[in-house]
């Protein structure tokens, strides 16, 4: 028994310890949870932090309406599976307004994803939200610590964090405030698919390679998911036999050719592939290099 | 060029064996430090960069912006990589910590790239408290500098054990072998100064990827290990934490139904297998375990570096804060420690004042009295390395005495970190104002015991036929505190009721006269007048408390003191202007002409209750209407 622990090992203990601390501490916590692969892992991680109960928070979407239909399927599922409460928010005036990806742009992911989060929140009170982001995603992330404190109006300010020293955790503040809180903060890419690969979770089908109808649009594959979708002149729905990397809204992500069905086939991809995980989201490139940066103190997860 | 790190070979010819290597690495949190132009964010770049952490994308990226904002003409920029927040590359210095990762075919990196300089401690300190090793930089054409011996010494108080000299730039001198050798001597004399048990030195160049990965052509005159197959090899603190007695902080109660109760907790050091006897501290006592449940079924035995859920034989009491340790070694319990404590806010360290202390999983009030010494980190081995000091500002790291209101389970941090580092949180502003690592219990702590007495203080209170509480007014100098408190003692006199007004009178000319009136000896005042409130309240006493009392920290740390429901915050809310215009005793007169330093509301601030019990406006109401409005307020009086 005392051979040293695995670096998977080591980080499940860390994610977890985290996910205690904060519903020792925290009065109404909650999981956001987006379907993809990192909140997979991060939901599998709290069954086990709370074993034999079942999670002591609800889950958290915050829907955009324009998620894979895949999504929709794994997301009712997996919280039945695991015993807890799913709330789902969609922005009442993104929806009234009609906003979608194909018309409003950067608007889109303001008003369904960045506002709707902080209505979501206010709504229910939360004080502290679980994230899946990762440290090794993007510039900003990485200096962001695991337990993010934000502002009243949920405002994020980078250069006046808190010290977040040991594994000591200051989820201390007032009435309104909250705490963002990433338990995946320490995890790669290559590790999560490795942990998703040893402990057999269930991830939305997207991620493995299938024959789909998909056009070629500003130099991003894009999947035909459901019938909103505005074909331009000249488009074709053509099937490729493609996967994603990472999934949002479906006309917001672009998907890679690939033959990879299996889990080590899809790692395998990943390690020779040539071009980093969040690059087929449209979102990272609006506002130059500063983009997440400026996005997440305006309160963006 | 170096090698790459990963072996493409095998991912593409068998991914199953890649992927069983992968899983059983090992992980190493490292720390690189060094000073400003030393070449710290190039260093991690090259790692990156030559364990292909970098993709398409990124180097493309990377490119354009090398030749846009980049410091090294038309090559690429490592640096840019890593720095980044959207002020740091405007700026082209690291202001914060940035945790970076790659992996090696033996093991997983965690690297925290700290910034350099002097103002950023606080952010060094951050990073060094996860690591298990230091390489510190220096620049070959410098030496080893001001910075350097601080870096070090940093880590060194943080306890990282494995700490590597890495003289950068090498290039830049020619690869000149005795350049280097001074260096390390130099080094080597003030490691051994300050407690450095033994350092590996290394001749690199970050920026030409000289013995990063493969030994250096061109320092044909080193032999010892090249940076990325030292980092590979080291050992790491989990497997020396396996071997100490086992302890494990417990974070939370798992209550499913009336058939479980297990303790979750992320196990600090040592293991435990069921059948093993263990004693819950701070109570003592002890059970066995009965077994170490987890998702994946019970385990034969818990170790260091897990989070598992244990459950016992017996039921006995245990809770979050609680630890659970080895039976026959367990760690002590004190509520006196010294410490080194480093101030990590900008608002600079009140003596005396109440801080929320956090340790392990042990949340309690503490207070730090004066610094026995600042510890001048620029120069930690000369003759001048302890400098008087009377409090701690931002960056600054003291020896202090720290005092808890209640016992809490420590062991020193030298032999656990887990139970031997601490943070401080400031109870107003919630900020993390502090962290600090346990030398000891100071042993007099244990020695004063509590004496039980026969008459509590709900004997004295029915004798009196009344409810204790303390009446605490606060507000500006002039605002009417004290008359309105006279008139309410004068209307509870009447009402039969027994009363004690402490008010500057009897407190400042007496039990305070040695106090001023600097931020130290406000809190310093509050806090004696808030203890001799407590003990006429134990003898079951109302007593009327008129002081300006200007912190909410002070007010917040006597509610604390009391039961809950005794203190009764009274705002006395007159506006500066109003107080000022009244000026009863001319004091404001005197502020104002500059005769009276640290006047509240002048040049001393007063922070405002934010939830208080009862707020009485002067302006609106007479002293005679205020005292009937309080006297309403606490109503009725059993």
């Amino acid at each position: 028994m005392s051979t040293p622990l695995t670096h998977l090992q080591r980080l499940e203990a860390e994610s977890i310890h985290i996910m205690r601390e904060v519903v020792a501490e925290a009065e109404n916590p909650v999981m956001l949870y987006s379907v993809g692969k990192d909140s997979a892992v991060m939901l599998h991680l709290a069954k086990k932090a709370f074993f034999p109960s079942p999670p002591p928070f609800p889950l958290l979407h915050v829907d955009t309406t324009w998620k894979f239909r895949a999504m929709y399927e794994l997301r009712e599922k997996s919280a039945a599976d695991a015993g807890m409460e799913l709330l789902v928010y969609q922005n009442p005036e993104a929806k009234e307004r009609g906003i979608n990806p194909f018309d409003h742009g950067a608007l889109h992911t303001d008003m369904w994803k960045t506002e709707g989060l902080k209505q979501a929140l206010d709504k229910y009170g939360f004080d502290a939200a679980f994230g899946g982001a990762r440290r090794d995603e993007e510039k900003s992330r990485a200096k962001e610590r695991i337990f993010s404190f934000r502002t009243a109006s949920h405002g994020w300010d980078p250069k006046n964090q808190r010290p977040e020293l040991w594994n000591l955790y200051n989820a201390r503040k007032k009435k309104g405030e909250s705490i963002r809180v990433f338990p995946l903060s320490n995890w790669t890419e290559l590790d999560i698919w490795q942990y998703i690969h040893l402990e057999n979770i269930e991830i939305v089908p997207l991620y493995y390679s299938a024959p789909r109808p998909t056009v070629e649009r500003d130099g991003m594959l894009l999947m035909i998911d459901d019938e909103r979708f505005p074909l331009q002149d000249g488009e074709e729905p053509v099937m490729r036999s493609i996967r994603f990397r990472t999934l949002g809204c479906y006309p917001l992500t672009g998907a890679v050719e690939s033959e990879a069905a299996t889990l080590p086939e899809i790692i395998q991809e990943m390690l020779l592939t040539t071009t980093s995980e969040r690059q087929g989201r449209a979102i990272d490139k609006d506002e130059g290099g500063a983009g997440m940066e400026k996005k997440k103190q305006e309160g963006y997860f | 060029m170096s090698k790459s790190y990963q072996t493409d070979a095998l991912i593409a010819e068998d991914i199953d064996a890649y992927l069983d290597r992968h899983q059983h690495k090992t992980m190493l949190r490292f720390i690189t430090c060094g000073s400003v132009d030393d070449g710290k964010s190039t260093l991690i770049g090259r790692l990156l960069y030559d364990s292909k952490m970098i993709f398409e994308d990124q180097l493309a990226a990377l490119e354009s912006d090398s030749k846009r904002v980049g410091t090294q003409g038309q090559e690429i920029d490592f640096a840019l990589l890593v720095d980044g927040l959207a002020a740091e590359r405007e700026q082209g210095i690291t202001i914060d910590v940035a945790y970076r990762f790659f992996a090696t075919e033996k093991r997983k990196f965690i690297v925290a790239d700290c910034p350099g300089h002097e103002q950023y401690t606080r952010n060094m300190v951050t990073g060094a408290s996860t690591a298990d090793l230091a390489v510190i930089l220096v620049d070959a054409r410098k030496g080893v500098l001001v910075q350097t011996r601080r870096h070090s010494f940093l880590c060194h108080q943080l306890g990282i054990r494995n700490i590597v000299l890495a003289v950068n730039k090498m290039d830049l001198v020619d690869y000149d072998q005795a350049t280097f050798d001074a260096i390390v001597a130099d080094y080597a004399k003030f490691a051994e100064d300050i407690g450095i048990a033994g350092f590996t030195a290394i001749p690199i160049s970050g920026f030409k990827g000289d013995n990063i990965t493969a030994a250096s052509a061109n320092t044909p005159w080193y032999d010892g290990p090249v940076l990325v197959d030292h980092l590979e090899t080291v050992e790491v603190r989990s497997s020396v934490d396996l071997d100490k007695p086992f302890r494990m902080p417990v974070q939370w109660v798992n209550r499913p139904n009336l058939d479980f109760r297990g303790f979750s907790g992320l196990v600090a050091t040592g293991s435990i297998k069921p059948g093993d006897a263990v004693r819950v501290l701070p109570s003592g006592k002890t059970s066995t375990v009965k077994s170490v449940v987890t998702f994946d079924g019970e385990q034969g035995a818990a170790q260091a570096g897990q989070s598992v859920t244990i459950t016992l034989e017996d039921e006995i009491d245990c809770s979050r804060g609680d630890v659970i340790a080895t039976a026959d070694d367990p760690p002590e319990a004190s509520d006196q420690f010294e410490a080194t404590v480093v101030w990590l806010d900008d608002e600079a360290l009140l003596p005396g004042r109440g801080y929320w202390l956090k340790l392990a999983t042990q949340t309690v009030s503490a207070s730090i009295a004066e610094p026995k010494y600042e510890i001048n980190v620029n120069d930690p081995s000369g003759a001048g390395s302890h400098l008087a000091a009377k409090t701690l500002e931002l960056n600054a790291i003291g020896v202090a005495e720290v005092t808890t209101d209640k016992p809490i389970v420590f062991e020193p941090y030298a032999d656990n970190r887990a139970l031997g580092g601490f943070i401080l949180i400031d109870k107003v502003t919630n900020r993390t104002v502090g962290a600090g690592m346990l030398h000891f219990s100071l042993r007099r702590a244990q020695n004063v015991h509590w004496q039980p007495t026969a008459i509590g203080r709900e004997e004295h209170a029915n004798l009196k036929n009344q409810k204790p509480l303390v009446l605490w007014f606060t507000g500006l100098s002039g605002s009417g505190k004290s008359t309105i408190a006279n008139e309410v003692e004068q209307a509870l006199n009447l009402m039969n009721r027994h009363t004690f007004l402490l008010d500057g009178d009897n407190i400042r000319h007496g039990l305070n006269k040695d106090l001023g009136f600097t931020d130290a000896d406000r809190v310093e005042n509050i806090r004696r007048i808030g203890e001799v409130a407590k003990l006429m309240a134990d003898a079951g006493l109302i007593v009327l408390t008129a002081f300006i009392s200007p912190f909410r920290a002070e007010r917040q740390m006597v509610r604390d003191m009391l039961p809950e429901g005794e203190f009764v915050e009274i705002f006395v809310d007159t506006p500066l202007e109003v107080a000022e215009q009244r000026d009863v005793k001319g004091l404001y007169r005197k502020a104002r002409e500059g005769k009276l330093k640290n006047f509240t509301g002048i040049d001393s601030p007063y922070e405002a209750p934010e939830n208080a019990e009862i707020r009485v406006n002067t302006v609106e109401m007479t002293p005679e209407e205020a005292a009937r409005h309080i006297i309403d307020c606490i109503l009725p009086l059993r």
